[in-house]
């Protein structure tokens, strides 16, 4: 199914079916996921690839435009040649290397083993995953929260902060839509409710910061979307949630400073409590808390942009 | 065994698929993705049960709640990306 | 008792994978975008309600079973939801539908408009 979708994705003409598609081949590569066991990256891909980047696409579909542009054949097969070629080339090259899952590959027996088995002791929590996301590979993480931040940072220095500018057209609420309106109001207090659950219970299942980030965020895209830009930017103002990309950043960075001025190197969560084990659960806590800040911010930002900008010739009284 | 349901979805799903490539109209397409999407919450259910693993059960819920909102944010752009389509050269 | 919670779940499991498969040939073979919405209806919402139900009763843990009941609940709250929206943007989007010339029948059977039916 997944070979069919990406197909179809780059043969279809109309974009809001490939938009659409899109969802789909993230539903699928989710499925593919948990077959895998893998439970945390399952969560991630579902709630950002089918949720968060169908919304995004289908913003600027409302400002371009459904029909891609009819080109002719192309001319010449260098660039097919050269795109079989490098794959042929790399399916070679993974040919040396081990399995997948094999028993004997160095992964597995040197790096794998000393995670799985030691990880309990060093930092007392059950899910192996977000001990090695925010523990282990610490400064990783750093770097995709810094990567979100900046993405957002580019997002709205290209198209204008959003709020600064009160002629712009704004797009109004579905003010006939009433049963979803309604049942949207019951809905949203719930999903943020589950969006915490999932933050906080990162330690223990699924989740952590990325996922609940990409929740709170559907929750007021939700909002928005029935409610109208201009009731959410009351309830959020674009001045708060800039504070809030940048408060994210300074948090997870905030922490590593303060393991530096306890005694200990950056980012090493032992020295932030009277004994290791609670330093490194008050670490991952704050740093996910951060993480989670800093990609609600973002997205809802990006949301607030695209929506912002688009021509609305239907003016409704609210 | 829990195969059989798992297939059933399996093989709702595959239709779903198709009626979204075939359909005629644009809203077969978002009724389709909108199965699809109720459908595979199902299926990760079942495949968690099947597992014995409690945490797909999250995933699960996630899903179903991004798929609504989706659905909603696919109708509210369809209402007005159509009006910009005449304004708009693509 | 363990038989029979066995037995019902499997009933409920067997007869919500059927009524897909009977939605799912809707989808494929109704002439028109209502009559397949009111197939993909039955899905969503009879379906998923008893394959959730019967997944419930082989539940092992109690946190399984309240989450499961939170799927439930969702999947009732928002799939009828669901489905209106997509009727009533159909109806009253922007760009007119493409009912099938054949069966115009199939623009009567909405309702007018949603007030008279509110709860």
């Amino acid at each position: 199914m997944l070979a069919v979708t990406a197909l179809s994705v780059v043969f279809l003409r109309d974009l809001f079916t490939t938009v659409m598609l899109f969802g789909i081949y993230s539903l699928l590569s989710a499925g593919f996921f948990v077959t895998m066991d893998a439970v945390d990256v399952a969560l991630t891909e579902a709630s950002v690839g089918a949720g968060v980047t169908t919304m995004l696409m289908l913003g600027t579909l409302a400002l371009t435009g459904r029909k891609e542009k009819a080109h002719r054949k192309p001319t010449s097969m260098l660039p097919l040649a050269v795109v079989t070629v490098t794959g042929l080339v790399l399916i070679y090259g993974t040919l040396d290397m081990p399995f997948l899952g094999d028993p004997d590959a160095p992964v597995h027996q040197h790096v794998a083993p000393r995670y799985i088995e030691q990880s309990y002791e060093e930092i007392g929590m059950p899910n192996i995953v977000t001990s090695v996301l925010a523990s282990y590979r610490g400064f990783d993480t750093l770097g995709e929260v810094v990567v979100i931040f900046t993405a957002g940072l580019g997002v709205l220095t290209l198209l204008g902060l959003s709020g600064d500018s009160p002629h712009r057209a704004r797009p109004v609420a579905m003010g006939h839509h009433l049963v979803l309106r309604v049942i949207a109001r019951a809905l949203i207090p719930l999903i943020l409710l589950y969006a915490l659950y999932i933050q906080f219970h990162g330690d223990y299942g699924p989740g952590g910061g990325f996922q609940a980030g990409v929740i709170f965020g559907a929750a007021i895209i939700l909002y928005t979307l029935l409610f109208g830009l201009t009731k959410a930017e009351r309830v959020i103002t674009p001045v708060f949630l800039r504070y809030m990309m940048a408060a994210g950043v300074l948090i997870y960075g905030g922490t590593g400073v303060l393991s530096l001025l306890l005694g200990g190197e950056f980012l090493n969560y032992n020295v932030l409590a009277h004994d290791p084990l609670h330093g490194q659960h008050y670490g991952i806590i704050a740093v996910e808390f951060g993480v989670g800040v800093t990609v609600t911010a973002v997205i809802i930002s990006i949301f607030f942009n695209f929506t912002g900008r688009g021509s609305q010739p239907q003016e409704e009284k609210q | 065994m829990y195969y059989a349901v798992s297939i059933a979805i399996l093989i709702v799903m595959i239709v779903a698929l198709t009626r979204a490539l075939l359909g005629p109209t644009i809203y077969d397409r978002i009724l389709a993705i909108n199965t699809f999407g109720t459908k595979t919450v199902l299926l990760i259910a079942v495949l968690g049960l099947l597992a014995g693993r409690f945490d797909y059960i999250d995933i699960a819920l996630v899903y179903a709640l991004i798929n609504f909102i989706s659905i909603v944010a696919v109708l509210r752009f369809f209402e007005y990306g159509t009006q910009n389509e005449g304004e708009q050269e693509s | 008792m363990a038989e029979l919670l066995d037995i019902l779940s499997w009933i409920l499991l067997l007869g919500g994978g059927f009524l897909g498969i009977t939605g799912a040939v809707g989808l494929f073979r109704f002439p028109d975008f209502f009559t397949r919405l009111h197939a993909a209806s039955v899905t969503d919402t009879l379906c998923a309600g008893m394959i959730v139900l019967g997944l419930m009763l082989q539940a092992t843990d109690a946190m399984m079973v309240i989450k499961l009941l939170l799927i439930l609940l969702i999947l009732t709250y928002t799939s009828p939801t669901a489905a209106h929206a997509l009727a009533k943007s159909a109806l009253h989007g922007g760009l007119r539908p493409q009912l099938e010339p054949e069966s115009p029948a199939g623009a009567e059977d909405r309702p007018e408009g949603e007030s008279p039916s509110q709860p």
